[in-house]
């Protein structure tokens, strides 16, 4: 595994997991499992943000589904203008709201016909309330449970928001989307456009959670973790170092959320409640909360058994997640990345340390 | 006047509720610092214990009396259970105790949905809490003020034993000061079950009174967790006084607010007045006072 710490073990990484993504996949799969693949990569960008602000900075996010659902909910915005305008012209009324009796397209939602105002809200919308929340709620150093509770309750009452709104679709949400910056989503090859699209995100995110990893900054992330007050004592603003990680696991799931709405074709308040949020959570501790690549295999691994067994078996699966909760999370902390290290008993470079804060 | 005097009714009954379902949440993640994410399931094993109860017993009025006791030994259990497996084991790591405790809570609602089914069920109300009485002008539901009644009783009850009796001392050194309880040859292991017993066991309470106003299913006691936990974190940690300040504030804030919006409005208003509120107190109403630096 030291191998892989190296300036050329990286550039070996990420070449052999492009291959994988790009080359082996799209060439194997059929074009059902691609999208598929696809999803579920979706989640994996979720779960990068996650494993940085919980695995590095000890922050348990449990309402990661808020900002998915904003990335989400502006992408699925802009398409249905996009389709609107494509129907009816400029101006048109999304077919949903004719369905609900709304007339008057709602002030807030004509930005959104224009593709560059969207791209720009999706990068900086989610991230901002994330920087604001951050420093309302790591300022006044609430921390640890306490800010695990918040964070929850935010994606509950975020989530209840989005039912009571009718001009986003209430509790159907928004589906249907026919064009994707102009192509079709209809077409094979988009949806294998936007299979390359999810799997370069992925890469680069990636890429800029190892970047933040091995700077002073990530040091200074894991000390903020582990021992607060002395960072404090240090001279050091533990919240801004806390806001940074948040703001960076927020634009993470609503980059996800914003590329998951074209390929899954529908959003609702369903999916980023409180218990998806929390199951956000699962695959990276299965995969191993503090390691760079475990929370994107945990969570390719959670979303693929969810879509393998959750249809023949409900009820089992629904065990089965119980389970993996309370055996993972009490008897592996490390998750899977740390197998070998418990395996051999020998303590790694205090990858597995346990977050207490 | 009238509308002032239902405002403030609604507001005390809802309060009521959200105070039975986090008063045992305050003695174990106030008290004990754990966070108990299967407490929502406590509460629906102890709706389902006033169904079950009843299905037996027959009468509803006489089987109202005793799931109320059986509730609280069920949920009782339920969380001992758990105390000794599980939440002992990972006393100094919250968050995961948080993880595990949700799938618990997971694990839970399927069994209700394998043995009970999906769809919701009903306890019927005995004849004698039924129809309302006239106070000050406004028409108040028989129900509510039970569960008014059986909230006050709790918080009494609770108190008493905390202030009081031995072992309640002993709760409260180990709360106080964890590390100079054990110096004081307190086993601060076997004080732990005791708020774990009674803080599930009161789970369990809530979860027969809720059935008087509502029907019953899997996912019940999920729907109550947050906004219990939220009063526990706005009343400030293992303190009972602000769980009952902070339950009837936030009943009556949220009854405002759906007033003069939507109740969906009011979840995210009492949310963020959540939020500011700990920017005033970030360590909730009222704090024991200490000088760790946590």
């Amino acid at each position: 595994m030291k191998f892989f710490t190296t300036r050329a073990g990286t550039w070996t990484g990420f070449g052999a997991a492009a291959l994988v993504l790009f080359g082996l996949a799209p060439l194997l799969l059929s074009g059902f499992r691609l999208g598929l693949l696809a999803q579920f990569l979706c989640y994996a960008i979720v779960a990068v943000g996650i494993g940085l602000a919980w695995g590095r900075g000890g922050m348990l996010t449990l309402g990661q589904g808020v900002f998915f659902g904003m990335g989400a909910y502006l992408m699925a915005m802009h398409l249905k203008m996009a389709d609107a305008e494509f129907r009816g012209g400029p101006g048109a009324v999304p077919d949903f709201m004719e369905l609900a009796g709304i007339r008057e397209l709602p002030a807030y939602w004509a930005p959104f016909a224009s593709p560059a105002f969207t791209i720009a809200a999706i990068l900086v919308l989610p991230t901002a309330f994330a920087v604001l929340l951050g420093l309302a709620v790591f300022k006044r150093r609430v921390k640890g449970a306490y800010f695990a509770i918040l964070s929850q309750a935010l994606a509950g009452a975020f989530a209840i928001l989005l039912i009571g709104q009718q001009s986003l679709g209430g509790f159907n949400g928004l589906s249907r989307f026919r064009y994707f910056f102009g192509y079709n989503l209809d077409d094979p090859v988009n949806q294998q456009m936007l299979y390359f699209i999810v799997a370069g995100v992925l890469l680069a995110v990636v890429a800029v959670s190892l970047q933040l990893r091995r700077s002073r900054y990530g040091e200074l992330l894991v000390a903020v973790r582990d021992a607060e007050e002395r960072v404090r004592f240090l001279g050091y603003d533990a919240a801004n170092v806390k806001v940074v990680a948040y703001a960076v696991a927020a634009l993470f799931a609503s980059v996800a959320g914003a590329v998951f709405v074209p390929i899954v074709g529908i959003i609702s308040p369903a999916s980023i409640g409180i218990v998806p949020s929390i199951m956000f959570i699962l695959g990276v501790a299965i995969g191993g909360r503090a390691s760079l690549v475990g929370p994107v295999v945990g969570a390719l691994a959670v979303a693929w058994a969810q879509t393998a067994l959750s249809e023949q078996f409900p009820s089992a699966w629904t065990y089965a997640q119980g389970l993996m909760f309370i055996l993972v999370i009490a008897l592996l902390p490390g998750g899977i990345a740390s197998t070998a290290a418990v395996l051999k008993r020998i303590p790694t470079k205090r990858a597995t340390v346990e977050a207490t804060t | 006047m009238d509308l002032l005097v239902g405002q403030l009714f609604t507001g005390l009954s809802t309060g009521s509720i959200l105070l039975l379902a986090a008063l045992g949440l305050s003695l174990t993640f106030g008290q004990m610092g754990v966070v108990n994410m299967a407490h929502g399931e406590f509460i629906m094993a102890g709706c389902y214990t006033a169904y079950v109860v009843q299905q037996v017993v027959g009468d509803a009025g006489a089987s109202l009396l005793i799931a109320l006791p059986v509730g609280f030994a069920v949920g009782g259990a339920m969380g001992l259970v758990l105390e000794t497996v599980l939440i002992r084991r990972l006393y100094h790591r919250p968050l995961d105790t948080l993880l595990v405790t949700f799938g618990v809570g997971l694990i839970l609602q399927q069994v209700a949905r394998d043995v009970f089914g999906a769809p919701a069920v009903n306890v019927s109300v005995p004849e004698a809490l039924r129809g309302g009485v006239d106070l000050l002008g406004v028409t108040v539901p028989k129900t509510r003020l039970f569960i008014m009644a059986l909230a006050v009783l709790a918080v009494t009850a609770v108190s008493l034993v905390l202030r009081f009796t031995p072992a309640g001392r002993r709760i409260r050194a180990v709360v106080g000061n964890r590390d100079l309880a054990e110096t004081a040859g307190i086993s601060s292991r076997r004080v732990d079950a005791g708020p774990f017993f009674i803080g599930s066991g009161l789970a369990g309470v809530a979860g027969v009174a809720l059935t008087l106003i509502g029907s019953t299913s899997p996912t019940t006691g999920q729907s109550y967790l947050v906004d219990a936990f939220l009063v526990v974190v706005a009343g400030g940690l293992g303190r009972i006084k602000g769980a009952v300040v902070a339950a009837v504030a936030l009943g009556a804030l949220q009854a405002v607010f759906e007033t003069y919006s939507t109740a969906s409005l009011a979840k995210v208003g009492v949310f963020i007045v959540i939020v500011v509120f700990l920017q005033l107190r970030p360590q909730g109403l009222f704090t024991l006072r200490t000088r760790s630096l946590a």
